[in-house]
């Protein structure tokens, strides 16, 4: 073991001390942080490494909770259970409402993400087949067990959501330096030289794109547990727009980028508490200063050195 | 067919006011290719200046209903049009050269300050225009009753559109316009000095949109700090419903999305109505993303 892996796993451990000594108030703070950091490094797959300009996130997450939510309340399964059908449903709407959509330009695949967000809010304030309970949404979903265990406070959450950001860490990192992920940094730098290559690229795009939404679907499913209520206002188009602005002012394609994003924009606002008024109008501003002084964002990704020719050769190799 | 007739002529005052914002957004992204998200939210700045103006000047008492509001709109157009410069100056113009995304980020972060500007200043309850301004009676047209209102607020966007038009299809200004949109660098050879050209569609575009929000605060009575949106993205719905960057087609598309969602609302559902156009602007995207009437490159890759 070297020292960067022995300081890092007494970070880990430092920070999963955290919630001994601090207030349940902090800690709930610091749970919520956790869920953006899951949701906006899914976000990252399809905007940092695919470069879709995707601002429909929030509805994936909203798909995600409210299955989870009609599970639980309806027929009564257990919330952690309904976790990966959260994702499946969340990742089957996706690739149904990407398909005709994701070979759109740019901005264009913007507008119509808000339009998608926007339909699906009021589907859910509609009470689309009777099942989301409206504007009120739906109340009363049953805390989770771990192993018998019931999650009642924040501190017990921490772990939960803490948790499952590990693994999403670790598995994007995975992903980012797989063939797949190096495939779409190349769609992201040139996609009409990578459908030249060979890659076929608006599949690999769809398959970021739905991976991208099952695991915000899961997520779903923690915040449904965490919260025990869910409606139509917590998936507005803002918070799509928060996701966004994580991945684009902490680094597009960078995780570390990302939670550095996460904690910057989840975080910081709750230290100036008193001053919620200006917050935002200083978050707009700052967003226009950001992207004049340091277009790249906080932490962008570290340049990568490619073998062209021998990445082409695998990758013409293993398209499909 | 009396239901039907009212539903359309509500249609086109409606339509009118997204055609209106809908040129701001089309103008600027013929010239700079950038969506505009602030753009819905100078129209609440209209709005809410038109209010404030209105109280305060007491126009109407002065100059009589007809000629205040004429004053009114103009006063806010000279205004909302002064902002849009100003932003298109600090947020705009240091990004022409940075890659299409960060001025997207830079439009949504101005839309943010902007909205919430507005909530500091006004408040965050929604404010009501006085009522009475505007008279409330109907004309008997072909045999239907419609509201004067309406016809006033059809009239208005039609006056202002063929202004425009006017400008941009018989007016030197407006063939400079028209060539820095199709090509910014071919016009600076030409020695067309695109920076103003640039500037004055900040200017030209925003004024549109704060006309219409003093028209929808005529028309509605009530306004409120978040209704840039949502306004916002029904008239760039239309811009591209007509094909983005085409100025005709900008009326076009924001009259006849007026007429569908009115018809939409009445014969589908009202709870749905918000729904309805954003069908509308997934279908044009997927079926014909030049629009109704673009015909400029369909880059759909």
């Amino acid at each position: 073991m070297n020292t960067r892996t022995l300081a890092l796993a007494a970070i880990c451990l430092l920070f999963a001390a955290l919630p001994s000594f601090m207030s349940s108030y902090w800690t709930d703070v610091l749970n919520n942080i956790g869920l953006y950091v899951v949701l906006a490094l899914s976000l990252n797959l399809i905007l940092g490494h695919a470069g879709l300009f995707h601002m429909g996130h929030a509805a994936f997450y909203a798909v995600g909770a409210y299955t989870t939510a009609i599970l639980n309340t309806q027929f009564g399964m257990p919330v952690l259970y309904s976790m990966p059908l959260a994702g499946l449903l969340a990742g089957f709407f996706a690739m149904v409402v990407a398909r005709p959509i994701i070979h759109l330009r740019g901005d264009y695949l913007l507008i119509v993400t808000i339009g998608i967000v926007e339909i699906v809010r009021i589907a859910l304030v509609n009470d689309v087949f009777g099942l989301t309970g409206g504007a009120n949404g739906i109340f009363g979903i049953s805390r989770p067990t771990v192993f018998g265990f019931r999650l009642r406070k924040p501190e017990h959450f921490f772990y939960l959501i803490w948790g499952f950001a590990t693994v999403t860490i670790f598995l994007m990192h995975r992903l980012e330096n797989s063939r797949f992920g190096r495939a779409l940094n190349y769609i992201k730098e040139d996609d009409v030289a990578a459908e030249g290559s060979g890659i076929d690229t608006a599949y690999y795009k769809l398959v970021a794109f739905v991976l991208g939404a099952f695991w915000a679907g899961m997520t779903g499913t923690l915040f449904a547990a965490k919260m025990t209520i869910i409606s139509p206002e917590s998936f507005s188009f803002w918070e799509s727009v928060v996701l966004f602005t994580i991945v684009i002012l902490g680094g597009m394609g960078s995780i570390r980028g990302v939670l550095v994003g996460a904690f910057l924009i989840i975080g910081l606002p709750e230290l100036f508490r008193d001053l919620a008024m200006w917050r935002m109008l200083v978050f707009g501003a700052a967003m226009v200063l950001m992207m004049i002084f340091r277009t790249q964002g906080l932490i962008p990704p570290p340049p990568r050195k490619y073998d062209v020719v021998a990445y082409l050769k695998e990758a013409v190799g293993g398209a499909r | 067919m009396e239901e039907f007739f009212q539903q359309l002529t509500n249609g086109l005052a409606v339509g009118g006011i997204y055609a209106l914002i809908a040129l701001g957004y089309t103008m600027v992204y013929g010239v700079l290719k950038l969506i505009n998200f602030a753009h819905g939210d100078l129209f609440t700045i209209g709005a809410f200046l038109g209010l404030t103006l209105l109280t305060t000047l007491g126009l109407s008492d002065h100059l009589g209903a007809l000629a205040g509001v004429i004053a009114l709109a103009l006063m806010v157009m000279i205004l909302v049009g002064l902002i849009g410069f100003l932003l298109e100056r600090t947020a705009y113009r240091p990004l022409r050269t940075s890659p299409r995304l960060s001025a997207v980020v830079s439009a949504l972060g101005a839309s943010i300050f902007f909205q919430n500007a507005v909530m500091l200043i006004w408040g965050a309850r929604p404010l009501v225009y006085p009522h009475s301004i505007l008279p409330r009676t109907a004309v008997s047209l072909f045999g239907m009753e419609v509201p004067v209102v309406r016809i006033i607020m059809f009239a208005t966007s039609v006056v202002l559109m063929l202004g425009l038009y006017y400008l941009t299809h018989k007016t030197k200004t407006g063939t400079a316009i028209r060539a820095a949109a199709i090509d910014q660098d071919a016009a600076k050879l030409m020695g067309i000095d695109v920076n103003r050209v640039i500037a004055l569609v900040f200017c030209i575009g925003p004024a549109l949109g704060g006309a219409a929000g003093v028209m929808v605060g005529l028309y509605y009575g009530q306004i409120s700090f978040t209704m840039g949106w949502l306004y916002g993205l029904k008239a760039f719905t239309a811009a591209i419903l007509g094909g983005i960057g085409n100025i005709p087609g900008a009326m076009l598309g924001g009259l006849l999305l007026g007429v569908i969602e009115a018809l939409g609302a009445a014969y589908i559902s009202i709870a749905w109505k918000d729904a309805i156009s954003f069908l509308v602007l997934i279908l044009i995207l997927i079926v014909r993303p030049t629009g109704l009437l673009g015909e400029r490159v369909a880059n759909k890759v």
